[in-house]
């Protein structure tokens, strides 16, 4: 019931909960942006970053630093944060949480099989994977020759087994099936992830819907955006996006049949929610779209933490923490290039 | 409404049912429901059940609302306590006015059981003072318990948010408090209503 459970939401998950707001507190503001942005050398952002909440994972670093360093570094902060409160975590948290890594898992799996095709070192791609998706039996992708084996050999124990459907087992593995498997799986994790928020009611139904409508269409936006012009038909592209969402069912419908960012933007701009988004794209600009989009993605994370007594605030958690990463690592390569005047064209403030 | 598991199938419907069954079957099958059986059933029971029940409920009432404010504040405090130290013992003020409260329920129960006294049946019945003491003392002991039970979680929910916004910025601190301060008084209204009700009790006619 919608407010009754603040009386009991603290039974398992209150301390969590206090122990995610204490993370968030951490996140770094403008002025730590500002600090950063003015560092000469990456030595000197290493030593801006000890004074914040990543400085134990950066202290003991030695000396020529790399941009990778910091990134890996700065994903392992993400990584230890996360196991700590998963390991804690009771039964529904836990499940939520869960979910939230799937997304991980299947770039991780997408990641290997491209990395196979292209006749990569499978150490060298287990290296790259994003630790928050890693499973047991990953590395035994590289073994798959097309759909059916991947599925018979590794998938299917893994959580994502669900995902596959019968349609996705019967091609071989290349380039553009691939993409399309990516975007296959994403959208029945968005949808069982939608609906498992659902079943979970309360505060943490209404904020999560929210988030995942937001993410399902931005997926749909993207997918729509990188497949005009290919050989990708309209059935095919419905039959990626998502059962939910603002977007479902006639907003997709428009964009299934469009051909060209201006028909992409007249179908989006029909839902209020995205017209103000697209109002600050101005005429024909598309490369600003990321840039608005991930900012858009911030804002709602940050309210999130508005509400107490729900698990919004985890993905919220997540999301910010990868956002900063990326700012960092943004700006550790604005740096590295001595491009220092481009820093902020592409970092997003949270607060 | 699809969901099964809800308490109304499981617990409102049941308890309506059975209650109708009851009224309709006891007494004289003359009559569809018996009135004068009931009311005989109730001047039979003794006073003595009605005050103990009272002074159970003002002080187990209390104290669950009491118990169930102070986790609800204590592990958002604990966690929060992990990274901004400084927030403990400022946020004790929380925990503290959540056990006044079955402070309130104990001082209540004391208060309603020194009122408890002798009434002898006659004829299988009691005198009707003693039985209007009784009633008052079971009055006062609910009034009491309930006002508690949600004083407590009351105080309980806001003391976790205010440990939480503490932890966040700490001029917060002292603007949640007057929330808290507010909710606390709900339990004296209580425990006030609760001392006047059983203040005119008398076992037996003088």
């Amino acid at each position: 019931m919608y407010g009754f459970e603040m009386m009991s939401f603290n039974i398992k998950d209150g301390f969590l909960e206090a122990i995610v707001r204490g993370h968030r507190s951490g996140l770094l503001t403008v002025a730590d942006y500002n600090n950063l942005s003015q560092c000469e050398t990456l030595d000197d952002i290493k030593m801006n970053l000890t004074s914040t909440d990543y400085g134990a994972y950066l202290a003991n670093e030695a000396s020529p630093i790399y941009t990778a360093n910091i990134v890996e570094k700065c994903t392992q902060k993400l990584v230890n944060d996360w196991n700590y409160m998963r390991t804690q975590a009771d039964e529904n948290l836990a499940a939520f949480m869960d979910y939230c890594t799937y997304g991980h898992m299947i770039d991780n799996v997408v990641l290997i099989v491209t990395g196979t095709l292209h006749e990569r070192d499978v150490q060298e791609l287990l290296d790259k994977c994003h630790p928050l998706g890693m499973f047991d039996s990953i590395a035994t992708l590289a073994v798959a020759q097309n759909m059916r084996e991947l599925y018979r050999l590794v998938l299917v124990d893994t959580p994502l087994a669900p995902y596959f459907s019968e349609n996705l087992t019967h091609e071989d593995l290349d380039e553009m099936n691939i993409e399309i498997m990516r975007n296959t799986l994403y959208k029945a994790y968005l949808d069982d992830f939608a609906s498992f928020c659902q079943k979970l009611g309360g505060t943490t139904a209404e904020i999560m819907g929210d988030m995942l409508a937001f993410e399902t269409d931005r997926r749909a936006l993207n997918i729509t955006l990188n497949s005009i012009g290919t050989e990708l038909t309209r059935e095919d592209r419905k039959k990626l996006y998502s059962n939910f969402g603002l977007l479902y069912p006639h907003g997709q419908n428009e964009l299934a049949a469009a051909e060209d960012f201006d028909q992409i933007r007249s179908a989006m701009e029909k839902v209020p929610a995205y017209s103000a988004l697209f109002g600050k794209l101005g005429y024909g600009e598309s490369q600003m779209l990321d840039k608005l989009l991930y900012e858009e993605e911030v804002k709602k994370c940050v309210d999130c933490f508005e509400q107490q007594f729900h698990y919004g605030v985890f993905y919220a958690y997540m999301k910010l923490r990868e956002q900063e990463i990326r700012n960092v690592m943004w700006i550790s390569e604005c740096v590295a290039q001595d491009q220092k005047g481009r820093i902020s064209d592409g970092i997003v403030y949270t607060f | 409404m699809t969901d099964l598991t809800h308490p109304v199938v499981w617990f409102y419907i049941p308890v309506t049912i059975t209650w109708i069954c009851f009224l309709i079957s006891v007494g004289s099958p003359d009559r569809f429901i018996d009135y004068d059986w009931l009311w005989l059933l109730f001047r039979s029971m003794s006073p003595y059940f009605w005050s103990a029940m009272g002074v159970a409920l003002a002080v187990g009432m209390s104290i669950l609302g009491a118990a169930w404010g102070i986790f609800i504040t204590g592990s958002s405090l604990v966690g929060a306590a992990i990274r901004v130290p400084r927030i403990t013992s400022k946020n004790l003020i929380s925990i503290i006015f959540c056990e006044a409260t079955a402070i309130y329920g104990v001082i209540v129960a004391i208060i309603l059981q020194t009122k408890i006294d002798i009434a002898t049946p006659t004829d299988g019945m009691y005198d009707k003072w003693a039985m209007a003491s009784g009633y008052s003392i079971f009055g006062a002991g609910v009034t009491c318990g309930f006002a508690n039970l949600v004083c407590g979680m009351c105080v309980g929910i806001v003391g976790s948010s205010c440990a939480l916004s503490d932890a966040q910025n700490s001029t917060l601190f002292v603007k949640i408090l007057v929330v808290e301060i507010f909710g606390s008084a709900l339990g004296l209204f209580g425990v006030i209503i609760g001392i006047i009700m059983s203040g005119g009790v008398k076992w037996k006619e003088e």
